[in-house]
């Protein structure tokens, strides 16, 4: 990753500059949160925190407008809270309960918004894929220029429904951002184990679709390359590939014994790269914010992470009844 | 305020755990995130972070101890210059205080599922079987192979509401690998009928993102054989997607192609899935065998708003039949027709299965057995209340079906007569099936693998014992 320049006055209010550092913050103690409600058993089953990578999606978010949507795999949470979701209601279907986004019947990997444009939260690694470009397909058959973020990780980039997907994308120029998150490890097994590609991002050279590396640490660099993407598909030209490079502090999921690599490794990135610090150096150094400034935004997130935790573990969990419903949606479609 | 540090969970499926290595030790200033303790799990050692920040006032548990419970404190965290307190009473509770001292908060097990809710147990005692007509007596009638009947669905379907859009390999230029897509290209265009290259799995999904996205796609598959390339997109992002979103997300779409054997075409060209489609709640499942049901049933697939697999059949596809001249006919899920009334014996089948059923009735009239004929035509929903409303009168039941024998539709039925109609069996029940093997080339060996009439004949003969 190439080294940070600290120097480089960032193209970007204060007001937005504060955004991000609000919405990065939000997603970093919601997932810290997320683990502490997991290491006491209220949260179940498989748990993937998104800290760490915190600058893609908010980066990419700050490149979308209303209409837009997006589609992800089972590491969503920090998308869904970027999307504007509310955390309560994420929260809540992390705890499995009647509050949650899908009424608890759903988790931490299958979560939902049509209000926000979010599709999903899919378990299935790679999946999410070609969901992405039909979601594109439609927007592009109704007439709108709507754009699909579809994001994945460099380990999903090695599933063949990918390159499926790039072919027909390309071929009918659907207006989709293939948004490859690559965080170094898939599970356990490095991108060097796992592909001699130099790049993923150039794989799409194959299809012909156009893209380019981007400093996922950055939030402004993404931003930047995200606008750029969304104006290549919104002008019709077809989908693009931005391979954000980015890490996971974290394990795979909340069961990863974190033997392939080593604590040092996480330790420098957080120490010399972290995305959150970047944006509150620049928000100090830029005199847009003061410590106490901060310190008040700090206050305020953990308030609203400690209030969407008291929600997931107020709420009920769902009915019994509920395990008979949403299975079928209008039993009576029959009529014209 | 002094916070207690409890035993963490690290795997869906840990209760206790060794605490393995303190990483801290009394006195030590930590950082949310910072390494604590190393943790070994029924799977593996993992390193355990703090996720507040303040110092390590004392440890509870030593390093080295074996099965320390989940949510057992481990260790006490005061804030800077703060006094430890005594006793584990006097500090708040990281977390799971509440849940401790209040068990009413705490989360129900969950192993008191409703009983008796499940569709299969809520048969009425007496089935009440829907037999009232497709069409109305003296409906004028015309002749149509099941291909022109699918198209002409198609096509009005098409005509009928914009979102709807036809994709699949060869189905626009080339017209449909089977001509079902006859002229569609022309009179709507390439948008609405979309050529793929083949790439099965990839335009599987982007047909579920399409109607996620608020379209009706209808996604043809060559043949239902290559459809095993998408399945995880009909399983796990069609069929479940409803479900995991608390109803927020539907998948109206329709995946439909020929299903089942053709002829002289080989094992990886000819099975049946309407088995595995009709195992899988959220998926509707069709199966016609004449064209006039093939035409109302394919109407009423692209209207529906949750997914529908419609499996059709080669060879039934140049069949001809008496389809009704009624505007915008449609045939309802979940109704199945009974084809030909009779007393001695109830022969259930669906799709190609009922040519072998049909026939085997007429065969055995003419010994004086009068077989009750019923096309299921839905697999899900499936009208066992027609089956078992026949199997009171009968007493007898055979099935007939193209597929594997093991787990099998009529496995299914089986099970639903028993169940619900063991009172008034007066025969064991006989599923005709298609051999356990893999389809064969050889002519003769093929003709030995498919169910045929004569061993529907000899089935009924056997429940009849005639």
């Amino acid at each position: 990753m190439a080294a940070r320049k600290s120097t480089s006055k960032p193209n970007v209010s204060k007001d937005d500059l504060l955004g991000y550092y609000r919405d990065m913050l939000l997603i970093r103690r919601f997932e810290e949160k997320a683990g502490q409600l997991y290491g006491m058993g209220l949260i179940g089953g498989f748990c993937h925190l998104y800290i760490g990578q915190e600058a893609v999606v908010v980066g990419l978010e700050a490149a979308a407008r209303e209409g837009d949507k997006r589609v992800t795999s089972y590491r969503d949470h920090g998308h869904m809270l970027a999307c504007g979701m509310d955390p309560k209601g994420v929260m809540a279907e992390l705890t499995g309960r009647e509050g949650g986004y899908s009424r608890g019947k759903g988790g931490s990997m299958h979560m939902f918004s049509r209000e926000k444009h979010f599709y999903g939260g899919h378990g299935i690694v790679g999946a999410q894929v070609p969901i992405g470009a039909g979601l594109a397909f439609a927007d592009k058959y109704l007439g709108t220029d709507n754009v699909t973020f579809t994001y994945f990780g460099d380990g999903a980039a090695n599933q063949g429904q990918v390159y499926e997907t790039y072919n027909m994308a390309m071929l009918w120029d659907l207006p989709v951002v293939f948004v490859i998150e690559n965080n170094k490890y898939a599970m356990g097994t490095s991108v060097q184990r796992s592909t001699k590609s130099p790049s993923l991002w150039e794989r799409g050279a194959a299809y012909g679709i156009a893209g380019e590396e981007v400093d996922g640490m950055d939030v402004l660099a993404v931003k930047a390359a995200g606008e750029k993407a969304v104006a290549h598909c919104r002008a019709g030209k077809g989908p693009y590939i931005l391979e954000v490079m980015t890490y996971r502090y974290r394990g795979h999921s909340m069961s990863d014994p974190a033997k392939y690599r080593t604590r040092d490794e996480v330790q420098k990135m957080r120490d010399e790269r972290d995305a959150i610090e970047h944006v509150r150096e620049l928000l100090l150094q830029g005199k847009h914010a003061t410590e106490d400034d901060l310190k008040a935004i700090d206050k305020e997130i953990k308030a609203v992470v400690n209030e969407s935790a008291e929600f997931a573990k107020e709420s009920p969990e769902p009915a019994l009844e509920e395990l008979w419903t949403d299975i079928y949606t209008d039993d009576v479609p029959q009529t014209a | 305020m002094a916070t207690e540090v409890l035993m963490p969970a690290l795997s869906p499926t840990m209760e206790e755990g060794t605490l393995a290595k303190w990483l801290v030790k009394e006195g030590d200033t930590v950082a949310a995130g910072d390494i604590l303790a190393e943790i070994e799990t029924d799977k593996a050692t993992m390193e355990f972070e703090a996720v507040d920040e303040g110092t390590i006032g004392k440890i509870l548990i030593a390093e080295g101890t074996e099965g320390v419970k989940v949510n057992t404190p481990i260790a006490v965290l005061v804030e800077d210059g703060e006094e430890v307190p005594d006793s584990a009473s006097d500090t708040t509770a990281a977390a799971p205080a509440a849940l401790n001292g209040d068990e009413g908060k705490a989360p129900a097990p969950a192993n008191t599922a409703p009983a008796n809710t499940a569709p299969a147990n809520t048969a009425p005692a007496a089935p009440r079987a829907d037999t009232s007509p497709d069409w109305p007596e003296g409906t004028e009638m015309k002749k149509q192979t099941v291909r022109e009947a699918l198209n002409a669905a198609l096509a009005e379907e098409l005509r009928r509401d914009d979102t709807v859009f036809l994709m699949g390999e060869e189905v626009a230029e080339y017209e449909g690998a089977y001509k079902i897509t006859q002229g569609l290209l022309d009179e709507f265009g390439a948008r609405r009928v979309v050529d793929t290259p083949i790439t099965e799995h990839g335009f599987a999904g982007i047909g579920v993102g399409a109607a996620f996205g608020g379209l009706r796609p209808i996604v043809e598959f060559m043949t239902f054989n290559f459809a095993m390339q998408a399945m995880d997109q009909i399983i796990n992002s069609a069929a479940k997607t409803l479900y995991m979103s608390g109803g927020q997300m539907g998948c109206p779409i329709v995946f439909r192609g020929p299903n089942g054997a053709a002829a002289r075409v080989g094992a990886q060209h000819s099975q049946c899935y309407a088995a595995w489609y009709s195992h899988i709640p959220g998926l509707k499942v069709v199966m016609p065998y004449s064209a006039a049901c093939a035409k109302g049933l394919l109407k009423s697939a692209i209207r529906d708003p949750n997914p529908v697999i419609f499996l059709e059949n080669e060879i039934l596809y140049g069949r001809s039949f008496e389809v009704p001249a009624i505007e915008d006919f449609t045939i309802p899920f979940g109704k199945a027709r009974i084809w030909r009334e009779g007393s001695d014996v109830t022969i259930v089948s669906f799709g190609i299965g009922m040519t072998y059923a049909l026939e085997a009735a007429e065969k055995l009239a003419a010994d004086g057995i009068e077989a009750e004929v019923i096309d299921l035509r839905t697999l899900r929903p499936m009208d066992t209340d027609a089956i078992l409303a026949s199997v009171r009168k009968t007493n007898r039941l055979v099935t007939v079906e193209e597929g594997f024998p093991q787990s099998s539709v009529g496995n299914y039925i089986t099970s639903v007569v028993m169940e619900h109609a063991f009172d008034w069996l007066d025969a064991p029940v006989i599923n005709c099936t298609g051999k356990d093997v893999p389809m064969p080339y050889a002519a003769n060996l093929e003709k030995l693998a498919l169910v045929t009439t004569d061993e529907v004949v000899e089935a009924v003969r056997k429940v009849t014992y005639r």
